[in-house]
């Protein structure tokens, strides 16, 4: 059989027929399911009168709208509330395992997914949610669907798909102190532009990539999407193995060896052929900040805010000056001018245990600085939360005037009380600095965990090396 | 699903590239369990001078005289043409279900992002890939015609201007074939459904931790 990629194996592993145009069926092994984009893929299959497919492949967890302080109160927003209990409501219809809000398994889809075992080696994983490419993260075949799709993956446990391209990022060599899987993904973007992997799945490879713990591989994955990508993967290779090991929904026993033999063949092959190859030099990445609305909008923090006059193509000078203008920013001041209101540390790219340990570490010791109004810290999962706080993160993390919330996405998006005002600048580990992302007129600059608190503390940007 | 055969409209230039799915249809108004209502608050942030909330009557509120959507005749238009990129960011299908209730039913741009350009088709949205040039000179004479219409035909795979001057691009088939007869795709997947157990059987054997 020729060379083939990761993708190309996962793609064949799970096409159930293709049609004479290329477009073909995918089988899915597990699709993840939230409040937000289910609704509507319920009423759709009430009303053809259809059943799930396989329910023992749905999980399902509300985490976009649920408030991230004192929960006993419940929801007080009405429609946020009929929206979470909507997702109740069908998960027990259809007797779908849900983790609903006062289980400590609850948490941020992509995060639990993993944690639970849920996520493994080899499947082809679905959720209506961009970001699902982190579980890529497992060399799994992820990515995120639309609504549509949600009823038809639920209805026949298939996607109709065409074959994308194969992309490879290899980033090289050793990455230095203070940077972080963040910084990589934030790096790469910047310079494949956000329409860059338009097309493709990528497969991200390279020493500074394998030297990266599961959850390091986790936050790159997350974000291929903002590079265009809607999958991204890594190889599995001994940490995969080890962080899936005894997961609940993992498998045990003989099963348990039989799974590591198959997963161990989850890499590209030597000559494999992809249709673009990407390098980056890990010696030079730099502790990372986004100045702008896109995420390829994004310099090293010693680096300036850059002109757009010094850009020769006119629609993107022009996309440059919007975004200078929706920052209040001016070309030229350096990064580490500007100066912070609220820090959030959170979402589904940097929620996980490691994000928790990388932040504290910054903050251990330290005080939020006068001119920040809020600095919160939300963990992805109810066990992200109650493992840091057996490390005593949380109290690192209160001691130097941070608040520490709830699980769940918080002001990643802001479909909950969490958000920016008009005007309100960020530092954030989220994934999009979109105009309006964070609230309407906040703006958002996006950073790796240390970073973040790192800006906490020094109340503008600073790199961390030189706290 | 609505069908999709031939549109003539008014054509809305949108000149900015890397239009997101977050600024189509902003986060607050996701919280809806519905399909439909979205068309009012489309662009949001951009079409209104005052934040908007969920449950709010919109025909109150003080409209962006800025915003090209707010300005005669674009607030009539059915084609929207676009910069690269367009429908980047989140997997929404309500920024497509927004598009299609303020009354969209084609978008042409130089490139879109995977997610939404998919939805697009799910919902009887058309999306065009044309190139920059192409999009270029379009912009060009949108710009200085008010009111400019295109008539566009997908089984044909044309765009005709007022100037009979004609531009062809492509679809892919299985997804014109569904657009134009209006075709429910999880109804077309189930005469597969044979298919699709078969492969469970042979997966069950190969990767018996997945069932």
């Amino acid at each position: 059989m020729a060379a083939r990629t990761l993708y190309d194996k996962l793609w064949d592993a799970h096409v159930v027929r293709t049609e004479d145009d290329g477009t073909a069926l995918i089988y899915i092994d597990r699709h993840l399911i939230h409040e937000v984009t289910s609704p509507q893929a319920f009423e759709g299959l009430r009303m053809a009168q259809r059943h799930p497919w396989r329910t023992d492949s749905l999980l399902a967890v509300p985490d976009h709208n649920v408030p991230t302080t004192d929960r006993k109160a419940g929801i007080t927003d009405p429609v946020a509330k009929l929206q979470v209990e909507t997702l109740a409501q069908n998960c027990k219809d259809y007797a779908i395992t849900e983790f609903t809000m006062g289980d400590i398994r609850q948490g941020i889809v992509h995060v639990i997914g993993p944690e639970q075992g849920a996520t493994l080696p080899g499947m082809t994983v679905v959720c209506g949610d961009s970001h699902t490419s982190t579980h890529g993260a497992f060399g799994a075949l992820a990515h995120g669907i639309g609504t549509s799709e949600v009823e038809h993956v639920m209805a026949t446990q298939c996607l109709i798909q065409k074959k994308m391209k194969n992309m490879l990022i290899s980033v090289d060599g050793q990455t230095p102190a203070g940077v972080t899987a963040k910084d990589i993904v934030l790096a790469i973007i910047g310079e494949i532009g956000t329409a860059g992997g338009t097309g493709y799945a990528i497969e991200f490879a390279g020493e500074a990539i394998a030297a990266l713990s599961m959850e390091g591989r986790m936050t790159v994955c997350n974000m291929a999407i903002e590079g265009g990508a809607r999958a991204g993967m890594v190889a599995v290779d001994q940490t995969t193995i080890d962080y899936v090991k005894g997961r609940p929904y993992a498998p045990s026993g003989e099963t348990w060896e039989q799974a590591v033999a198959n997963w161990n063949d989850l890499k590209s092959d030597q000559d494999a052929h992809f249709d673009s190859i990407i390098r980056l030099d890990a010696a030079s990445i730099k502790p990372q900040v986004t100045w702008g609305t896109s995420p390829e909008m994004e310099v090293a923090v010693d680096a300036c805010v850059p002109d757009p006059d010094a850009e020769a193509d006119e629609v993107k000078a022009s996309g440059m000056r919007k975004a200078l203008a929706y920052m209040d920013l001016t070309a030229g001041m350096p990064i580490t001018d500007i100066k912070v209101d609220k820090v959030f540390i959170g979402s589904c790219t940097n929620s996980r245990i490691e994000d928790m340990r990388a932040a504290a570490e910054v903050a251990k010791g330290r005080k939020v600085a006068a001119n920040i109004k809020l600095a919160m810290v939300v963990p992805g999962s109810g066990l992200v939360k109650q493992q840091a706080e057996s490390e005593g993160l949380d109290q690192i993390f209160k001691d130097a005037g941070f608040e520490w919330r709830e699980p769940g996405c918080s002001m990643c998006l802001a479909m909950n009380a969490d958000r920016l005002e008009a005007g309100e600048r960020c530092a954030s580990t989220s994934n999009r600095n979109f105009e309006g992302r964070q609230g309407q007129g906040g703006r958002t600059h996006l950073v790796s965990p240390a970073m973040a608190a790192a800006a906490a503390i020094a109340g503008h940007f600073v790199n961390v090396n030189e706290l | 699903m609505q069908k999709f055969t031939q549109l003539s409209g008014i054509v809305a230039p949108m000149d900015r590239p890397n239009v997101d799915t977050d600024a189509i249809i902003p986060k607050q108004y996701l919280k809806s369990i519905k399909r439909s209502g979205f068309g009012p608050t489309a662009f949001d942030d951009w079409r209104y001078l005052e934040p908007g909330e969920p449950g709010m009557d919109h025909s109150q509120r003080k409209p962006n005289p800025d915003f090209i959507l707010n300005q005669p005749p674009y607030d009539r238009a059915s084609i929207l043409l676009a910069r690269e990129n367009f429908g980047c960011g989140s997997s929404r299908e309500h920024a497509v279900w927004a598009l299609d209730d303020f009354g969209f039913r084609v978008v042409i741009a130089p490139s879109f992002a995977d997610i939404f350009f998919n939805n697009s088709f799910k919902s009887g949205m058309l999306p065009i890939i044309l190139d920059t040039a192409v999009i270029d000179q379009l912009f060009k004479e949108v710009k200085a015609e008010p009111g400019y219409q295109l008539t566009v035909d997908l089984d044909a795979e044309t765009i005709t201007k007022a100037n009979g001057e004609v531009i062809e691009f492509k679809v892919d088939e299985f997804r014109k074939y569904c657009l134009l007869n209006g075709l429910d795709d999880i109804g077309l997947t189930l005469k597969h459904a044979d298919a699709i157990r078969a492969y469970e059987e042979r997966r069950k054997q190969q990767a018996p931790w997945l069932f």
